[in-house]
């Protein structure tokens, strides 16, 4: 199944943090994420859903190494790493090269003093010293005609574009150093709707082009069924279920996924809306249910759900981790 | 799918409709924009002249000065100005108690000024603005040690612990500017740190940090031009801040000693005639205030200019 074309690959991968509880409370461990374990091939998508605060920010940080995991292991284009090995600046910066990020607000994350030229050749100015000035501003404009700007946009700065412009802007810093991995963290959530297809068509198509790895994050299930190959859906930092995009949308098996599809407007009048509402809120990552964290909202929740949490099983089509499976 | 249709969209992006109907002469640089806001702000427009009139008068001294500032005119002592009885045209503003022509010393003084504005922003900004992102980078105990040590400065009235400085350093107009830069930079520390601060989680910056870029690169390249607009208008207000403090240790006997024709210091050698000769104390008096008046305003429009809560957009 693993081949050379595979550029992600996690391994029971967790991130914990340390969160002071006062100057008397002692310390308590927040589990943003904890062992996700997921591959990715070149030239294919996978999507990353969930509500706010399940972990999926969180894991586009660890994949693009701006913190290193708690546990696991994640091998990326070749590279192993894991908390316990820190890199050399050489690995370090091969690894850079090969794995970049797009975040979700282009009017953040753009520095506002610097000109678009200057923001598309940073990347290259930093990691490759020996590349020419003329050559990185020729880099930076072929790059900008990629993402479908104009050549004179070059000299423009942030404040004069708008939010679809800026984030084609984000996207071509993101491939300057031509890496074979994007993360693409809510990449059009921020954008008005006509915008969002306009961005993910030029993503679409660059990923066409470049045969680019995407681990899309979003949690608008409408642009994760156009955009992805694989779905995996998140909950409270544990992955509930995951495989191919048509497996999870047409039998989905966990009955927060179904929850989740529910909750996505279909535009037909005449389709029934069996709209499933979930009771309560996601409950604290402080302090997590016992078993399975998802059953202080579930219906179909029984005593063994509370005393102990699933591990992921495969269910035929693609696995899921629940105790009672949803069978169309 | 769709790759036909991206084709196209991507050879005419979004808001390229509007870009046409918006020529680029409607979306002004960032100076131009500045200079508009700052430009709408009367007291500030009035300040800037008086400013750059200022620094002309005190590059141009020796061209103005129609005497020397230190030559007693023994024959002309403690003259009035031209327009009152007994004075003369020799002397436009009179002379003081030893026969120096106050004019002359006046405009010699704005040098003085200038220079110790220029030199107590230079040291407190450089300084304040270095430790500032030292501490706002760092955080955990290097920042705790620095913002403690910045609060014990500025419990102590500035101008106090600017004598006790003066005290230990020896006076001098050097040693006063020194330790008024020392007492005006927590300042600067507390302001770069609090921008830095908030500068820090944007995602630019994490990007930067994606892409590789070193400590040292991510503080000034990234992050320092961001923090600039609070610490421009922080050295504008503290350059008037500064020649008040030297013109009252000057005043004190503490800061720039006799002959040297400095505002505070001629204040303080007129003490004794401000009852027989009121030109002796006023005019160095006026000289200070209009000056440090014309840079508050002037420090005004900065903020109103470059602070971005106060724009409407």
């Amino acid at each position: 199944m693993l081949n050379n074309n595979t550029l992600i690959e996690a391994t029971d991968l967790s991130r914990h943090y340390e969160v002071s509880n006062g100057l008397f409370g002692g310390k308590s461990t927040v589990k943003a994420l904890s062992s996700a374990s997921f591959h990715l091939q070149a030239g294919s998508t996978l999507a990353v859903v969930g509500e706010s605060g399940c972990g999926k920010s969180t894991l586009a940080r660890v994949v693009t190494m701006i913190e290193p995991p708690t546990a696991g292991q994640l091998i990326l284009d070749g590279h192993r790493i894991s908390g316990d090995i820190s890199l050399t600046d050489e690995q370090r910066a091969e690894l850079r090269a090969s794995v970049q990020i797009v975040f979700q607000d282009p009017f953040g994350s753009l520095n506002p003093r610097q000109s678009i030229g200057r923001i598309l050749e940073e990347p290259v100015l930093i990691n490759r010293p020996s590349v020419s000035p003329t050559q990185r501003e020729q880099q930076a404009r072929e790059m900008l005609a990629m993402v479908g700007l104009r050549p004179e946009h070059y000299d423009r700065y942030p404040h004069m574009f708008s939010g679809g412009q800026r984030q084609r802007i984000a996207v071509a810093r993101a491939l300057m150093l031509e890496p074979r991995i994007l993360v693409l963290d809510e990449p059009v959530s921020a954008l008005d709707l006509s915008i969002q297809s306009q961005i993910l068509n030029l993503l679409v198509e660059l990923q066409e082009r470049l045969n680019l790895a995407y681990l899309f994050i979003s949690h608008d299930l409408s642009v994760v069924r156009h955009m992805a190959d694989e779905v995996m859906v998140m909950y409270l930092g544990r992955v509930v279920e995951s495989g191919s995009a048509a497996a999870v949308f047409d039998s989905p098996k966990h009955p927060y996924t179904q929850a989740l599809l529910s909750a996505t407007p279909v535009a037909d009048p005449t389709r029934e809306q069996t709209r499933i509402r979930l009771q309560g809120e996601l409950p604290s990552p402080l302090n997590p249910p016992a078993g399975c964290a998802f059953n202080p909202r579930c219906w179909r929740a029984q005593d063994r759900c509370r005393v102990t949490a699933p591990e992921l099983s495969d269910e035929g089509t693609h696995i899921v981790a629940c105790y009672f499976p949803l069978h169309d | 799918m769709a790759s036909t249709d991206a084709t196209t969209d991507s050879s005419l992006p979004e808001g390229s409709k509007r870009d046409s109907m918006l020529p680029d002469r409607l979306r002004p640089s960032p100076f131009k924009e500045f200079w508009g806001y700052f430009c709408e702000n009367r007291g500030a427009i009035v300040g800037l002249f008086v400013f750059v009139a200022f620094i002309l008068i005190a590059l141009f001294a020796d061209v103005l000065a129609p005497h020397s500032a230190t030559e007693q005119y023994r024959d002309a002592l403690l003259q009035p100005p031209a327009w009152q009885d007994g004075g003369s045209t020799r002397f436009l503003l009179g002379t003081d108690a030893v026969g120096r022509d106050m004019l002359s010393r006046l405009i010699y003084g704005a040098r003085y000024s200038f220079f110790i504005g220029v030199i107590v922003v230079v040291i407190s900004a450089g300084t304040g603005v270095l430790i500032g992102l030292l501490a706002g980078f760092a955080r955990g105990w290097v920042d705790t040690l620095i913002m403690r040590l910045m609060d014990v400065l500025l419990a102590f009235p500035s101008l106090l612990l600017a004598l006790v400085m003066v005290a230990i350093l020896g006076p001098s107009l050097i040693n006063a500017m020194i330790a008024i830069g020392i007492v005006l930079q927590p300042h600067y520390v507390r302001l770069t740190r609090a921008a830095v601060m908030q500068e820090l989680p944007k995602d630019y910056v994490t990007s930067a940090r994606v892409v590789g870029a070193s400590r040292l690169r991510l503080m000034f390249v990234t992050v320092l031009p961001n923090c600039l607009a609070p610490i421009i208008v922080q050295a504008a207000l503290s350059f008037s801040t500064a020649i008040l403090d030297a013109a009252a240790l000057g005043f004190l006997g503490l800061g720039a000693q006799p002959p040297t024709p400095e505002w505070g210091t001629m204040l303080a050698d007129a003490r004794e005639f401000v009852l027989r000769a009121w030109w002796v104390v006023t005019f160095p008096g006026l000289a200070i205030l209009i000056n440090v008046l014309a840079i508050n305003l002037m420090g005004d429009g900065l903020r109103d200019a470059l602070d971005p809560k106060l724009k409407r957009s």
